[in-house]
């Protein structure tokens, strides 16, 4: 079982791990799905099968849909998608905040104190996590879909802007 | 072996495991298990790799017959082999890669797409006792694999290094992402009324006839109605086919994303197209008209598997005949029909489903009124949204004609 651990877990590492060091925009992106369908796979292993099926549908499905999309719409060409740091202080900059993030995850992981489950883990079935979902944690979900719903009203109300098309003209 | 001929446990209905355990029998038990799995595999791929030959066949055939033509008839008897010329058709072409292409991007595509579009059937219960997967969240499963797809359409169009093939594959994940709104939201009501996410629970939610003639099927309830034809609507448009074949419009554009491709891989995404539609085709019946289950009590001496084999054979005939009778939308109307027809109304539906799943216990004569307000539900919203979006277009006139 444990081979299968490590096979994942060097798949997600090395797709990640190319996708910084690809200078083409598109193939990074690309490797980075591939290293979310990696941590599918993971969930998989670990006995998540909902949260795995989720992970492919939000972040393959979806995400990876907003990832290319800007990075098509803000580059000018095709010459124009291998990238580098524009200067020494941006780059500094980006490592600065690369690094605060990493920190910040790395030390919420170490101080969490994980405590396995008695008697090996359980596997949880889609009902049960739904009356948990929607039983004692509703409020957090509400707020979610509060937060996610406003973002998408945001996000029509940049799209559409102030200009009036001129009316269709109608057949 | 015992031979007792009642239904749910024929020898017909048990045929193919029986055949699959004698192949399998002599192998130690964990080979036995991978062999089994092989097996299925296998046969899935091979149903699935003739059901799209046949299709092609048949296809051509039925536009052949709706447009007053003979259709293939070259091929062997009435035309009959040829799906098999066309393969070797495609296999024998030359493959062409641009020279400015991106080469690996390119070769995968295909292979991503074809690998997406075959795991959906992992899932799907073609009989009683014929569920290659048993997954506690089989439906998250097989739209999962399913959303899969949009990334090889992306990789198809950027790849060739073409801006026209680039552009295509924008309106055509401009399409799949809209058309996957209606589609997620169509089948929430079965789930509701199933509670269940596993396909074999869906299936046997909807077993038994309500006065012995009419079945519990999810389509026969007015949430679980709408939410079949709005499941359709969408499926149509997710497989890419008439009136919603847009993204490669052969007459148009040169079948837009697909430009650059040639010689079998060209094959293998109509491939996959096929495969995305007898998926889709599956999950309706699995979901809306009751899986394997037979219509009519008497009828359940029929083995499962070929009530779901014809139940699957009318809905892709019904896409054939879709192709045949409706022209191509525009890109504007398409994506209107999408955003401000569909999308509102699966959305309403979902609170005609809570109130039908509210009201199940009704006693007597209130069923009617929960009947009548359940079809008001539905009807309503329809002809209202449908009035707005036809509203100031006038009915066309042919002033030439």
């Amino acid at each position: 079982m444990n081979l299968a651990l490590v096979l994942i877990a060097l798949l997600t590492l090395a797709s990640a791990g190319v996708a910084l060091a690809r200078p083409n925009l598109i193939h990074s992106a690309l490797l980075l799905i591939a290293s979310w369908m990696g941590i599918a796979a993971f969930y998989l292993w670990a006995g998540a099968e909902f949260i795995a099926f989720a992970q492919v549908l939000v972040y393959v499905g979806a995400v990876s849909m907003v990832v290319l999309f800007a990075v098509l719409l803000t580059r000018r060409s095709r010459a124009d998608l291998a990238v580098g740091p524009a200067s020494a202080g941006r780059a500094a900059g980006a490592l600065l905040a690369g690094g605060a993030v990493l920190a910040v995850l790395a030390h919420a992981v170490i101080a969490t104190p994980l405590t396995a489950a008695p008697g090996g883990p359980r596997s949880v079935t889609v009902r049960e996590l739904g009356l948990e979902l929607l039983g004692p944690h509703a409020a957090a979900l509400l707020a979610v879909g509060l937060i996610l719903t406003l973002a998408l009203l945001g996000a029509v109300l940049l799209a559409a802007g102030e200009r009036r098309e001129p009316e269709e003209p109608r057949p | 072996m015992s031979l007792s001929w009642a239904a749910g446990d024929s020898v017909l209905e048990r045929a193919p495991l029986i055949v699959r355990d004698a192949l399998t029998r002599a192998l130690p038990e964990p080979w036995r298990w991978l062999a089994n799995s092989l097996l299925a595999i296998l046969v899935i791929i091979g149903l699935a790799g003739g059901l799209f030959a046949g299709l092609t066949l048949v296809e051509r055939k039925l536009l052949g017959r709706v447009q007053n033509r003979p259709g293939p008839n070259r091929a062997g008897p009435g035309g009959i082999f040829q799906p098999i010329a066309d393969g070797i058709k495609m296999l024998t072409k030359e493959d062409i890669v641009p020279r400015a292409a991106d080469r690996v991007l390119h070769f995968a595509a295909p292979v991503v797409l074809l690998a997406f579009s075959i795991l959906p059937f992992a899932v799907i219960p073609y009989g009683r006792r014929l569920v290659p997967v048993e997954l506690d969240a089989g439906v998250l499963y097989f739209f999962a694999a399913g959303a899969a797809t949009e990334l090889a359409v992306f990789m198809a169009g950027w790849a060739g290094h073409n801006k026209y093939s680039l552009l295509a594959a924008m309106r055509s994940l401009a399409q799949l992402i809209s058309y996957e709104l209606p589609l997620l939201l169509s089948f929430v009501p079965v789930i509701l009324f199933a509670g269940t996410l596993s396909t074999t629970g869906i299936v046997a939610a909807q077993a038994g006839w309500k006065w012995g003639w009419i079945p519990h099927w999810h389509v026969f309830s007015p949430a679980g109605f709408a939410g079949f034809v709005i499941f359709m609507i969408a499926a149509l448009a997710e497989s890419n086919r008439s009136p919603f074949d847009l993204p490669e419009a052969e007459s148009e554009l040169i079948a837009g994303h697909l430009t650059e491709y040639s010689g079998f891989k060209y094959a293998l995404f109509f491939m996959a197209e096929y495969f995305g539609m007898i998926a889709l085709s599956a999950m309706a019946v699995t979901l809306f008209l009751g899986g394997w289950q037979a219509p009519l009590p008497f009828l359940a001496v029929i083995p499962s598997y070929v009530w779901f084999a014809a139940k699957l054979g009318g809905l892709l005939l019904g896409f054939l005949w879709i192709r045949a009778t409706f022209p191509r939308l525009r890109l504007d109307q398409l994506m209107r029909f999408a955003w401000k027809f569909l999308v509102p109304l699966a959305l309403l539906n979902l609170g005609t489903a809570a109130f039908w799943a509210a009201t199940f216990e009704w006693p007597g004569a209130l069923q009617l009124v929960r009947w009548a307000l359940a079809v008001g539900l539905v009807v309503g919203p329809f002809v209202l949204l449908g009035r707005r979006l036809g509203a100031g277009y006038a009915p066309r006139t042919y002033r030439y004609a």
